[in-house]
């Protein structure tokens, strides 16, 4: 396989590999996605909140979807940087991917928990009920089941570099998963249940609907991005303590 | 390879065939927990037919799930999977033998068994054959995926519960579309487009679990 | 703005509690994400301080 051979991949990725660096070059990173969440976000919710308009269907608690849409697509995407992740580190056998992957369970999860808990507050005005068989929330709740079946296995196995190897293997089974679950569960949900109409199927929203949904996912990522780079640090701290340079860098501290 | 994988599934099979026990206890469960929605829900035949195809197919997950422990652990416990590990062959070419061996033992006699249990839940009998064949189809993509699950948690101690936390969010599609099936027969409906719909799952399970299951049993060695 | 008075903001023509209430759910989970971020740093520098005194 000439072509393999002579396909390098950029410097920094060689350089992501190493942890010292990642954790140097997560610090310098944090505030700019500290700064952008803010902006995003604050713009976000207070556009979502006091200046877009009313939905003539649902009224204000279509307001719900600010947090709702945002909360679900990171719910998935997080998963899927957990499997690209996880098969970066099997693949290239680097330990940093390993702990991106692992900083990367509890907030998705979170996330995941929140899209349920306000899909399912979302649909008592919406349908009456707290909880509908509706296709996405159907699939965000086994993206929940999705997400404790690595954090259990992240439990279950005392030794890290192992713990990541596994629940790596689980992540991309898991990733390549997504779409054949989404796919069969919005196709059994309408078999089920011919004429409901669903959360945000919108075939057009005006740019005020939408545009604070667009700087609340935007946000969110963002958010996400903090919070996994600073969960990442923290897993190298505590793996690398052993290491001179974490002992250097705590002396500056 | 091919006289490996058939050497490997000629020694399990005899070795089920000395513990038989091993190969009937999933099928009491399987019997049991269709029994018991008659008693739990109601024995009325209208409502037991509507949801005898539900509830064979969450039994017949369930029995699946319940029979995976056995399919490294035996050989994880007493050393044997160390040397296979070690054996010129591929890995997945032994997790293949493993899967085959388990679904002949746990998923053929579930599906050889499904019509007598859908029977006493009042499936109607023109959705039969869509069950069947739904089984026979989706039966082996539990064990592929299952292979997977079980060989993540070979070296953990708790691996029973977690096994299922692990693989019943896998098995979901597989559910939707083999319900779906006798659910379409049960309406007079075409069930061919289910059946190549897990078709296709099996066939992307067997592209993708051999690997993962072997990678996942490498992994738990290191663990030693 | 959309809304003409608080009150109006704050009942949402009757949906207020939902709206909220969602609200409060992300606010909350964003900041315990951020204080569980922070507090495990902490904890792992004072504890590896620790350490290294030895």
């Amino acid at each position: 396989m000439s072509w393999f051979d002579n396909w390098h991949l950029p410097k920094w990725f060689y350089q992501m590999a190493s942890p010292k660096w990642f954790f140097d070059f997560g610090a310098r990173l944090q505030p700019w996605f500290a700064a952008l969440a803010l902006l995003f976000i604050v713009c976000g919710l207070v556009w979502g909140l006091l200046y877009a308009p009313a939905d003539y269907q649902q009224g204000n608690s279509f307001r719900i979807m600010y947090v709702h849409v945002p909360a679900a697509i990171l719910s998935q995407s997080i998963f899927l940087m957990m499997g690209v992740t996880g098969a970066i580190g099997l693949i290239w056998k680097m330990k940093v991917a390993f702990m991106v992957a692992r900083a990367c369970t509890l907030v998705g999860a979170s996330f995941t928990a929140l899209a349920l808990i306000t899909g399912a507050i979302w649909g008592k005005p919406t349908w009456g009920a707290y909880w509908v068989w509706d296709a996405r929330l159907t699939s965000t709740l086994i993206m929940l089941f999705l997400y404790t079946g690595v954090m259990a296995l992240n439990q279950a196995i005392a030794d890290r570099s192992v713990a990541g190897r596994a629940t790596a293997i689980l992540a991309i089974i898991g990733s390549i998963n997504i779409p054949v679950i989404k796919y069969s569960v919005e196709w059994w949900n309408t078999l089920h249940q011919a004429s409901t109409f669903t959360l945000t199927a919108k075939p057009s929203m005006p740019p005020e609907m939408y545009m604070p949904l667009l700087f609340m996912v935007l946000g969110c990522y963002c958010l996400c991005a903090w919070l996994v780079v600073q969960g990442t640090r923290n897993e190298i701290l505590d793996q690398e303590r052993q290491a001179s340079w974490v002992a250097r860098y705590l002396e500056d501290q | 390879m091919m006289s490996f994988v058939l050497s490997i599934i000629r020694r399990d099979l005899l070795l089920v065939m000395r513990y038989p026990a091993e190969m009937v206890n999933p099928l009491v469960f399987f019997v049991l927990v269709v029994a018991l929605f008659p008693m739990g829900v109601s024995p009325e035949a209208k409502l037991l037919s509507q949801a005898a195809a539900g509830v064979v197919w969450v039994a017949a997950l369930l029995a699946t799930l319940l029979s995976l422990d056995i399919l490294f652990k035996a050989d994880f416990a007493d050393g044997s999977l160390e040397q296979l590990l070690l054996a010129p062959q591929p890995v997945w070419a032994l997790v293949l033998a493993k899967v085959v061996v388990h679904w002949l033992v746990s998923g053929l006699p579930l599906v050889l068994l499904s019509p007598v249990v859908a029977t006493m839940l009042f499936l109607p009998t023109e959705a039969m054959p869509a069950l069947l064949l739904s089984l026979l189809v989706g039966t082996p993509t539990l064990s592929l995926f299952g292979a997977v699950g079980a060989a993540l948690v070979t070296g953990v101690k708790t691996g029973g519960m977690l096994i299922s936390l692990l693989v019943l969010p896998l098995y979901i599609p597989v559910l939707l579309f083999g319900t779906g099936a006798v659910a379409a027969a049960a309406q007079g409906m075409p069930v061919a487009g289910y059946l190549a719909y897990l078709g296709a799952m099996l066939v992307f399970a067997l592209m993708v679990t051999p690997w993962a299951a072997a990678t996942a049993l490498k992994i738990g060695q290191m663990q030693g | 703005m959309y809304f003409t008075s608080f009150e109006q903001l704050i009942s949402m023509d009757g949906h207020g509690f939902y709206v909220w209430f969602c609200y409060a759910c992300f606010v909350l989970l964003v900041a315990g994400n951020i204080w569980a971020a922070k507090h495990r740093q902490q904890r792992l520098v004072k504890q590896i301080k620790s350490q290294l005194r030895r």
